[in-house]
């Protein structure tokens, strides 16, 4: 496999945009992307498209029709929370494996005003639906009980997941692509109602539109395009599905398949969880983040309360360590589903480029970078970019 | 159209299972199917393969125990229109070695909240409610767990 560079990123401040079309705001991003590359639409090979909502629509094509119709191939991706980060693994294999040199992932989403309460479900006879009848299987059902897992095995408190909530708000007023930008206290989020415990509302991400794009190079055409501007390397990209466990069909299993994708990625890389300088990972709940910071190996495992009281995912300007979600994360930047994947990895990629638009949380020396997503029923990806 | 009413009326309405892998004769219980080759069960009337070994059977059916133990919960406070809140959502492990989502009745859901602790390890036993009627009128029934004495 050959090396591939991150060339250009472009991304969208997430938030609801109903005046626009899917096409529009993914169109969006790709001009930014393919200016920051310093390439045109012609240069691009190969385009891979995740986007959740409007699977079955083309979108791809439809971006195309909009920044220009080379007639390349483009695939349209949906893996549910991981298809960004999906399509983003495609446009990287594309070029690793030698058949093109210059591709481009995209991440897009329009959610409006819809809840996270999609998923459930029953036969065409409402009578016979399983919601709120024979249990729940909506998402913050799953991950309400991978908190009160961890309680159980380990003794964590509400103000260990509160904290987290309080964490990515306040990192989230650095960072002007984020949907929400506003602190809020321990106090506000413990008083919060509770949706589904033991998280309360600042405990859920907010739901949104939103568009990210990465121009993808092999190492010829990053001497050609990049002329000394500082670019991003793919380290690792993994992608996992859920491996059986005791549980994991009746309550899905967000751990297992989280852990091998790091110990791969890690593995791949060469490198370990220490030397990891900043992550961007997937804490659609303030409880996903509490378990993924043992399933990244951030913290060893049943440490994860101790981990925060001691500042860790804070950024080091508020005294942190092992800066976890500095761009304020799903919490507060917002998770237009399809979108998500690309977004982190373009967070992480500005802040090992030294990037400007990071530069108000920029984490310093910051050299190996890791995005992680998890998307339910179940697919999970990690990236780790260096330069 | 005479005759479709006709049929109709022939089946008189009674009670229906939520879910196939739901039983309610002689009395209400789960069913399970058995992998032969490593053992595992599944929740499930039927399977082609099994998840966990690979192996295409034969499977077993299984009738699974109607009292368990509550593994973990979350107390549901916002969800669909007609859904009760706040209500408690629990994973049963069942002594065959599988485990089931349900509602956990009889329970106050505020009182868990305080203390979730309470939940761990909760001896609790299958009780079958009624939740709705379908189209045809049958009373739809489902399977729901309660706190039992072991
Ligand atoms: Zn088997």
């Amino acid at each position: 496999m050959r090396n591939v560079y991150v060339l250009g990123t472009g991304m969208i401040r997430f938030g609801r945009y109903p005046d626009k079309s899917v096409p529009e705001l993914g169109a969006e991003a790709a001009l930014i992307a393919l200016k920051d590359a310093g390439v045109m639409i012609k240069d691009v090979e190969m385009f891979a498209c995740g986007n959740l909502y409007q699977a079955n629509a083309m979108v791809g094509q439809r971006i195309l029709q909009q920044v220009g119709q080379t007639g390349i191939p483009v695939i349209n991706v949906s893996n549910a929370c991981a298809t960004g980060s999906t399509a983003f693994r495609e446009a990287y294999l594309a070029v690793a494996s030698g058949m093109y040199d210059v591709t481009m992932a995209i991440g897009v989403e329009q959610m409006g005003k819809q809840g996270l309460l999609g998923g459930g479900g029953g036969g065409s006879d409402p009578a016979y639906s399983t919601e709120g009848r024979v249990g729940s299987g909506l998402m913050p059902a799953v991950f309400g009980q991978a908190g009160v897992e961890h309680m159980r095995k380990y003794g964590t408190t509400l103000e260990h997941f509160a904290k987290i909530s309080v964490k990515s708000h306040k990192h989230a007023t650095k960072n002007p692509f984020s949907q929400y930008q506003n602190e809020v206290t321990l106090e506000d989020v413990l008083n919060a109602r509770v949706v589904a415990f033991p998280n309360t509302l600042y405990m859920c991400c907010p739901t949104g539109d939103g568009a990210a794009a990465a121009i993808l190079v092999s190492e010829d055409k990053l001497k050609q395009f990049a002329a000394g501007r500082k670019r991003a390397r793919v380290a690792a990209s993994v992608l996992t599905s859920d491996p059986y466990t005791d549980r994991d069909l009746t309550l899905p299993d967000v751990n297992t398949l989280t852990r091998r994708a790091a110990q791969k990625a890690y593995e791949t890389a060469g490198i370990g969880p220490k030397d990891v300088s900043l992550t961007e990972l997937h804490d659609c709940f303030a409880t996903a983040e509490l378990v993924h910071y043992e399933n990244l190996a951030l913290c060893g495992d049943g440490e994860a309360g101790k981990f925060i009281d001691e500042g860790g995912g804070k950024h080091p300007d508020l005294g942190g360590k092992s800066p976890v979600n500095v761009s304020g994360g799903l919490l507060s930047k917002g998770h237009p589903l399809g979108a998500t994947g690309v977004a982190n990895i373009c967070e992480v990629v500005w802040h090992v480029t030294g990037d400007e638009r990071a530069k108000a949380r920029q984490v310093p020396n910051a050299k190996v970078g890791m995005a992680h997503v998890i998307g339910l029923g179940s697919a999970c990806t990690i990236h780790l970019l260096t330069v | 159209m005479a005759e479709q009413a006709a049929a109709q009326t022939a089946e008189q309405p009674g009670k229906k299972p939520i879910l196939p892998v739901f039983k309610l004769e002689p009395k209400p219980h789960l069913v399970g199917v058995k992998c032969s080759a490593c053992g595992a069960v599944f929740l499930d009337t039927k399977r082609l393969a099994c998840s966990k070994c690979g192996a295409t059977g034969p499977f077993q059916e299984v009738q699974l125990s109607d009292k368990g133990k509550v593994w973990v919960f979350s107390v549901i406070h916002q969800s669909f229109p007609g859904v009760k809140t706040p209500y408690v959502t629990a994973i049963i492990d069942l002594p065959e070695g599988v485990s089931v989502k349900s509602n956990l009745v009889d329970v106050d859901p505020l009182e868990l909240q305080k203390n979730p602790g309470k939940a761990f390890g909760m001896p609790v036993e299958l009780v079958a409610n009624v939740v709705a009627k379908d189209r045809q009128g049958n009373e739809v029934v489902a399977f729901q767990f309660r706190p039992s004495a072991n």
